[in-house]
């Protein structure tokens, strides 16, 4: 008996220990190979984070430029963008299933929601690019419908199924006892609501916006589809522009291995890495301030 | 017991999946080509060529090469062929990691790896190529042709509007490739004297497809392509330089300028299939295909480089 008992508890353990170890081992390997800009290369962390000048050397005397402020200010534009479309409709999607009907909730929307979530993102891309991107052309009369705008209305609607899953369930998990308190003081169920659901269920909804972010600053092929890939800022929400991820997938093939245009691209995918991990101590911070709430 | 069995089975599957995944290309084709004396052409003769053979690189080679790879499976069907695109430069990088057995280029190694590594890759040159410029139907009906330095001001956005060359009121849209292509060096090189194209102002495509794609797409579009993608294709108009026009006939005279040939590079010296389907390429037997396809046939080449 304890035989198996020690047999299974070591099998587990190091199924557990490799998946921390390859964790680390793939931060590690990034770290490694994204300082290579800074010690090889010679360049400095300002003038990759906030130099506009992106022509780097694709060989391996170095010399070129490696600002990459353009693609950062590409990501972050189009994330905050797609979070501020997502958002409402999101959290009005999650009072509808989780208050105001759920059973229709749970039948209709919840299942719906889930189906977003199972479509690939190269579909997401592709609608955008087939409809999305003429459409925006003929409505505002522009050049190109490749667009800032573009890239945050896919965007959009890639993490809407997220936050509104999360939002829900934090929502339906606000003790119950709360809302037959409020009720029983004569609240409506609009006051019930908004001053008593929403605070309650905040750290969980303020954790589904920042995965939706996560989620969304990490989209790669869908991104690279309706934004245009110029590398130049936007000069509105109507502009083409470029970001992180869409610049790795295009560039990484054809850089070659150790030169400065491929350590460059390391570089963003380390800059990806640490802005994903901000991300998750993000919501673990939140959700440990939530479960001491009150 | 129960315990054991299950072991047993997860054991089973990760070696299955494992095994699976090399031999079954190799070892499925023989098996399944059993009436392999079926087709009777000469190079038959000898034993048909068997084995694998990796390719990727060059978007502009791409069409000829699976053009190729297919009339060369006809042949040979124990040969199992991946094909792949994704610019001259992935190309070289591939062939020279040996994660592929032949990488396309439309530029020298020389240009985008380091000496060493180039210089164990060996050159088969099969064909020469034309890049030609492109533009959206509407604005060829006032432009036919531009000067060279025309062409240059305008891909380095000196020039912002097809009026100041002629063309309709239309803002100029600039569609590129990424600086790893091929097609963009030769472009760059040969159509716009080594001028360093402007890239904050053009949208930029990850292969010839897509660009001629883009360019079909959106009024007062300008983009460079190989004449291969315009073999059947009416989406949109090449654009004469200083009054030449871009076909084959003025490539073999010199008149056409902007031409380069197309490298299949292997590690060290080709053997096996990748031999046998380099020389099909370079035989006469495949050189009355290829014009065709819109490449030229290199020894009918009246200039050389």
């Amino acid at each position: 008996m304890t035989k198996k008992e020690t047999a299974w508890r070591w099998i587990i353990s190091a199924c557990g220990f490799f998946l921390i170890v390859l964790t680390l081992a793939i931060g590690a390997f990034l770290f490694y190979r994204g300082t290579g800009t800074f010690t090889i290369y010679g360049h400095s962390v300002s003038e990759f984070l906030f130099s506009p000048d992106w022509n780097p050397a694709d060989d391996f005397t170095g010399g070129g430029q490696i600002g990459a402020a353009i693609f950062i200010v590409g990501s972050l534009s189009i994330c905050f963008l797609a979070l501020l479309i997502a958002t409402p409709f999101s959290i009005a999607a999650a009072i509808f299933m989780a208050v105001i009907s759920p059973r229709a909730g749970s039948k209709l929307l919840q299942p719906a929601v889930e189906i977003f979530v199972g479509i690939p993102s190269v579909v997401y891309g592709w609608v955008g690019l087939t409809v999305l991107v003429p459409f925006i052309q003929r409505l505002f009369h522009l050049q190109v419908g490749y667009s800032v705008l573009a890239g945050g209305i896919v965007l959009a609607v890639m993490i809407f199924p997220t936050i509104t899953s999360v939002s829900a369930d934090s929502i339906r998990n606000v003790p119950h006892s709360y809302q037959e308190a409020a009720y029983g003081l004569g609240s409506t169920r609009w006051q019930v609501i908004r001053h008593v659901l929403m605070p309650a269920a905040r750290p969980g909804i303020l954790t589904g916006i920042i995965l939706g972010l996560s989620r969304a600053f990490g989209e790669a092929l869908a991104v690279a589809m309706v934004i245009g890939k110029r590398k130049a800022f936007p000069d509105s929400i109507l502009s083409p522009t470029n970001n992180l991820t869409a610049a790795i997938a295009s560039d990484m093939g054809g850089a070659s291995e150790g030169g400065e245009f491929n350590t460059a691209l390391w570089t963003m995918a380390l800059l990806l890495l640490l802005i994903s991990f901000l991300f998750i101590l993000l919501v673990r911070k939140i959700s440990a301030q939530g479960v001491h709430d009150k | 017991m129960k315990k054991y069995l299950s072991m047993l089975l997860v054991g089973a599957m990760l070696a299955l999946t494992t095994a699976c995944g090399g031999n079954a290309a190799s070892s499925a084709a023989p098996s399944s080509a059993a009436p392999s004396e079926a087709p009777s052409s000469e190079a038959s003769s000898a034993a048909a060529v068997t084995g694998s053979i990796k390719i990727s690189g060059s978007s502009a080679l791409y069409p000829l090469v699976d053009d190729a790879q297919k009339k060369f499976k006809e042949k040979n069907p124990d040969v199992s062929i991946t094909l792949n695109a994704g610019g001259s430069g992935t190309g070289l990088k591939q062939v020279a990691d040996g994660s592929v057995d032949i990488g396309n280029s439309d530029v020298e190694a020389e240009s985008k790896l380091t000496p060493d590594k180039a210089k164990t890759l060996v050159d088969h040159k099969v064909c020469v190529i034309t890049m030609a410029p492109i533009v959206n139907p509407d604005v060829a009906e006032k432009v036919k042709s531009l000067t060279n330095q025309q062409l240059t001001d305008i891909f380095t956005a000196k020039t912002k509007n097809w009026k100041e060359v002629g063309g309709p009121d239309e803002a100029i849209t600039l569609v590129t490739r990424p600086s790893t292509s091929g097609t963009r060096a030769l472009f760059k090189q040969y159509a716009l004297n080594g001028a360093e194209e402007a890239s904050n102002k053009s949208l930029e495509t990850d292969d010839s497809g897509t660009l001629l794609q883009t360019v079909a797409q959106h009024k007062g579009a300008i983009g460079y392509v190989a004449l291969s993608y315009l073999v059947n294709n009416d989406s949109v108009k090449t654009m004469s330089i200083d009054n030449v026009e871009p076909t084959l006939e003025n490539t073999y005279s010199g008149k056409y300028k902007v031409w380069g040939y197309e490298h299949m590079y292997t590690k060290g010296e080709a053997t096996g299939a990748a031999k046998a389907l380099i020389e099909y390429m370079q035989s006469d037997e495949y050189g009355t295909v290829m014009e065709g396809l819109g490449y030229n046939v290199t020894s009918k080449m009246q200039v050389k480089r």
